[in-house]
């Protein structure tokens, strides 16, 4: 089959799946599998840019994502003026000085190439940051514990965080990807791992931050609260109009205005990522990737381009971040897990197909919707099976108990199916 | 100031700990070593594969138990292992047969491998969860402690106790039984020498007359028995559950490269430095220093370098320096 | 992108997850086809050999024969196809056209493992020992098909360079140059071959060490083992060799004896400066 129909015959597919949802199940569900469908496309779209185009194996995508999250409670919510004047002047003056410290640590190295200069500034750094660091911690998690107990946000209106999260993400990278691709071999597999999990147990643990696993909840919102619209008359009747009672009304506009807004965002991310790869830029990237070794011989910068597209693709992933916790509402860093958050893009943008900006798309909406219809169906195909064994029989229990963690295994097989039969996924590049 | 006690604390909050893990490290770092030095590409199962060997492992702790049978004052699960073992090698050279295999003869590029490793690490995930659930479980059983604390007080007359458990002496033991044999079969054999021959050259080894399925097929197995092992021993030392199984991948990880790629004794130095790392920089000194320092230097707070939440930074971050100024790794392995 | 998208690695290059040294080309799963009677031909006969890599033939009717304890050089420019030519005779590439026979037997269906077995033996020009174990270590992979008790074999490779005796606990990838090739050729020899092939065993080795390892070589002929081999220092090679082969864009340009080839003005204008 040409791509020029396969594609959209695959999206239709899609469509079909989330309607059917809609008609068989609520409408409630199928829009939440759309939006966090929107949301998943975003992300793989980010490690689309960086395996796709680049052949950077970034398996720190929880981290970028985590780190959008932690955009949307710095921006939006209410700063916390207590707890700024209670220590909030000295944490500050703590990271800058930790900051400082690693900068020294980093120029004792450069300049005098004495590793032993470079460990005592780290020492004695680290410790003079403990100590007016912790001091500062101390203070502001006392601040009102139950409530606040860290620093609080800008205020600013939460679509804002979005940028925000592509920013913060894109520092991080930045910073991972100068370390793990500057060497004389790439490591960016582990670092990238590595840093993720650090991402993770900072927003854990840094409760001034973003209220540690104490998690922040009740974030702003972009669009309007179902209960102001169920007392506004207006809206009542023209949900009376369409045959609606007002609850589920008000529910589906809410959720429907996330889909608009997340639309927004993939759309404009999809013609600028297309846009890129036919740019001269995109036409280098694929020339680097192709043959590495002639693009150095012309000149090419491998390495700050590898370190371009890294940071670029790790932003977009903070976008993704910062829109889903924008999504949920609250902040809940216990909620990470890389399966989730790292493995299952990948399964998407492997599955959709690698280097193509579509099939990552697809393959986000796909897998998404399966991640989320595999647990129902494996439970009612649980049922099924445990109504023909004998009543009270332990293997029902058991069954139902298993059914629950059959999309894992679902998701593996797919993604092995797929490997073995259409190693380029769905949607090849070409 | 008083030496012999800060010894004491040290040793029991800190060293014996930290041997325990590190050894257990060492057998999961081994494992990913082997794969990585023989089959080419880096395993994203093993923590999943781990989970699987302890599992398979506690199911026939469970039987022998319900039968009566006991080890007495060792855990039963000593007991349970080589089927532990023999559970895992029919995992993984079923999925080597049905999976990997495929894409070898495909002359597949390593990275290829990987991705196919990451769907083989979903697949095991489901699978454990599906068996015996997510939750936390503690199979070991026999004595707790070689030498418990008050004990080791009322013997020494130290103010400071030591206490050894048993499984942190049995994970030594056996840790060390493992990688003896390791090392003899890889060293002294001819299968284990045709192994390494493999991974230094493939080509030159195909032309010598050595068979990729049977190195392929040996080298699983090998892994099979070193990850059951260290899964087993890590979770009689702690405790059994899926994700923190599948978690161990990043200090297993961090412990290969560390010690350098492909090389067995870099990865069993590499597991040691990344355990010490880690409980040294997540113990609060307190105690130590206090016994160790004159009276006047005393410290007032924990001193506690991170929290515990922090201890995969730890490992982390020896990576990133080992790689900075070594980037073969400590032992010179395939890196660069 | 290749053909074959299992071979995509997308130009990833990350050491962390991947392990590029030592993958290598040869198939080792393919399936060896039989071996057939073929009486009355030379001793090594591969004759009208046309192949290539895939993309298109770099021989073009290609013949090299050899007797027993013969020593025969195939020469000529670069890009000839000289070590083509070697690897089709030792089954590395599959010939679209043209026969290989050893002693009698048609082997042209053999993989290069199965060629080992018939009594091949190749030392490949680079890559030909495995670095990181020692030198004994390395004639005891050599000697990995055999079942017998292959001390005395090793005793005779001693015998052969003695300096690898010296140095036989050490790691064969610390040893200089010329002293690689010696594990290189002794490795070759564990297997007891009836033909030993040698591609270009003087590249990088000083004159001296080229001096040394010809003498070698001839000292390994007059044990009865035939010897093939490709080179690029055309002069010394032609000097020991029995039969040289001219082989130029993958066809016999020019055949005799070492002295006649030698004696050739054609040969020597074109081929050897003068």
């Amino acid at each position: 089959m040409s791509q020029t129909l396969k594609a959209p015959l695959l999206f239709a597919l899609v469509a079909v799946l989330i309607l059917g949802t809609g008609f068989l199940q609520s409408w409630n569900t199928a829009v939440l599998i759309l939006n966090m469908g929107l949301v998943s496309a975003v992300m793989a779209l980010g490690v689309n840019l960086q395996w796709g185009i680049a052949g950077l194996f970034n398996v720190g995508v929880m981290g970028f994502v985590a780190l959008g999250g932690l955009a949307v409670v710095l921006t939006s919510m209410p700063a916390v003026p207590e707890a700024w004047s209670a220590g909030g002047v000295r944490i500050m003056a703590g990271l800058a000085l930790g900051a400082a410290t690693v900068i020294a640590g980093v120029m004792a190295w450069r300049r005098m190439r004495s590793a032993w200069l470079m460990i005592a500034v780290l020492i004695v750094g680290f410790f003079a940051y403990r100590w007016v660091f912790d001091a500062g911690v101390g203070a502001v998690e006392a601040v009102n514990s139950a409530q606040t107990g860290y620093l609080g946000g800008l205020g600013l209106p939460v679509v804002l965080a979005w940028p925000v999260g592509g920013l913060l993400a894109a520092g991080a990278a930045w910073i991972i990807g100068k370390i793990a691709l500057g060497l004389r071999s790439d490591y960016l597999a582990i670092a990238t791992l590595g840093i993720a999990e650090i991402i993770i147990a900072v927003l854990k643990n840094e409760e001034w931050l973003a209220r540690g696993v104490k998690n922040v909840i009740g974030l702003p919102r972009p669009v309007p609260y179902e209960i102001d619209l169920q007392n506004d008359p207006a809206f009542v009747e023209r949900a009376a109009t369409l045959g609606m009672d007002p609850a589920t009304a008000s529910s589906l506009y809410v959720k429907f205005g996330y889909s608009i807004l997340f639309a927004i965002v993939l759309v404009a991310l999809l013609v600028l990522a297309q846009l890129a790869l036919s740019s001269p830029w995109g036409r280098m990237m694929r020339a680097i990737r192709d043959n590495e070794t002639a693009a150095r011989a012309m000149g090419k910068n491998v390495t700050a381009r590898h370190l371009q597209v890294f940071v670029l693709g790790s932003a977009i992933c903070g976008v993704a971040g910062a829109m889903m916790t924008t999504l949920d509402g609250q902040l809940t860093p216990g909620s990470y897990q890389p399966l989730r958050y790292t493995f299952l893009i990948w399964v998407m943008v492997i599955v959709g197909g690698s280097g193509n900006n579509l099939g990552a798309i697809l393959g986000g909406f796909l897998i998404w919707f399966l991640w989320v219809q595999v647990e129902p169906m494996a439970q009612g195909l649980a049922a099924g099976i445990g109504a023909i064994l004998p009543a009270g029989s332990p293997f029902q229990a058991s069954l139902a108990d298993a059914a629950q963690h059959m999309r894992l295994l679902t998701m593996g097989i797919i993604l092995l199916v797929v490997l073995r039969f259409s190693p380029r996924g769905l949607l090849p590049e070409r | 100031m008083d030496l012999l006690n800060a010894i004491v604390a040290l040793s029991n909050f800190v060293i014996v700990p930290a041997v325990a893990y590190g050894a257990q490290l060492a057998l999961g770092a081994l494992g990913v070593t082997l794969i990585y030095g023989i089959l080419r590409f880096s395993n994203f199962a093993h923590g999943d594969t781990m989970a699987f060997g302890t599992l398979v492992t506690i199911l026939f702790t469970w039987w022998f138990q319900s039968m009566g049978i006991t080890l007495g004052v060792l855990p039963t699960a000593l007991l349970a292992i080589p089927f532990g073992i023999a559970g895992t090698a029919l995992l993984v050279l079923a999925t080597d047969r049905v999976v990997y295999r495929f894409y070898r003869r495909k002359k597949a590029k390593p990275v290829m491998l990987v991705i196919v490793s990451i769907g083989v690490m979903f697949v095991y995930n489901g699978l454990t969860r599906v068996i015996l659930g997510p939750d936390d479980r503690n199979f070991a059983d026999g004595e707790r402690f070689i030498i418990n604390a008050r004990d080791f007080r009322e013997m020494t007359g130290l103010e400071e106790g030591l206490a050894i458990r048993t499984t942190q002496g049995i994970t030594v033991i056996t840790a060390v039984l493992v990688v003896a044999l390791l090392f003899w079969f890889l060293n002294r054999t001819r299968t284990g020498k045709s192994m390494r021959a493999y991974s230094d050259n493939e080509d030159l080894a195909l032309l010598s007359g050595i068979s990729p399925e049977k190195v392929e097929r040996v080298t699983w197995l090998i892994v099979a028995a070193l990850i059951t092992v260290a899964g087993v021993l890590y979770g009689l030392d702690k405790s059994y559950k899926p994700f923190t199984y599948f978690q161990l991948l990043l200090p297993i990880f961090a412990a290969a490269i560390v010690g350098g790629l492909g090389s067995p004794i870099g990865a069993i130095v590499g597991g040691f430095v990344i355990a010490f790392s880690e409980v040294a920089i997540t113990y609060a000194w307190k105690k130590v220093l206090e016994y160790a320092m004159p009276q006047a230097l005393e410290p007032d707070g924990l001193v506690q370098l991170l929290s515990t939440d922090y201890k995969f930074a730890v490992s982390f971050m020896i990576l990133l320096v080992v790689l900075i100024f070594r980037p073969t790794g400590l032992f010179r392995g395939k890196s660069v | 992108m290749s053909g074959n998208p299992y071979q995509d690695d997308r130009g990833n290059r990350d050491r962390s997850i991947a392990n590029p040294l030592g993958v290598g080309e040869v198939d080792g799963y393919r399936e060896s086809g039989e071996v057939k009677p073929a009486p009355g031909k030379p001793f090594l006969s591969a004759e009208g050999m046309v192949g290539g890599y895939g993309g298109g033939d770099i021989l073009h009717g290609c013949t090299i024969t050899v007797e027993r304890g013969e020593i025969a050089v195939i020469v000529g420019p670069n890009g000839a196809g000289k070590s083509t030519a070697m690897k089709a005779v030792f089954g590395m590439l599959d010939l679209r056209e043209g026969s290989v026979t050893l002693d009698g037997r048609d082997i042209t269906a053999l993989t290069p493992q199965a060629r080992v077995r018939e009594g091949m033996g190749f030392v490949p020009q680079t890559s030909n020992i495995f670095t990181s174990m020692t030198v004994e270590e390395n004639l005891e992979m050599g000697a990995f098909i055999r079942a017998d008790d292959f001390r005395a074999t090793m005793e005779q490779i001693y015998d052969l360079f003695p300096i690898l005796r010296d140095k036989r606990r050490q790691a064969a990838g610390e040893l200089s140059g010329g002293q690689r090739q010696q594990v290189a050729v002794g490795r070759a020899l564990m297997t007891q071959p009836q033909l030993l092939m040698l591609d270009e065993p003087t590249a990088g080795v000083s004159p001296i060490v080229m001096d040394e390892l010809f003498d070698r070589i001839i000292e390994v002929a007059r044990t009865g083992i035939s010897i093939l081999m490709v080179e690029q220092n055309a002069r010394q090679a032609l000097e020991i060799a029995d039969k040289g082969y001219v082989l130029v864009q993958g066809a016999n340009a020019h055949t005799g004896t070492g002295r006649d080839l030698l004696a050739d003005p054609e040969v020597r204008r074109a081929f050897l400066g003068g």
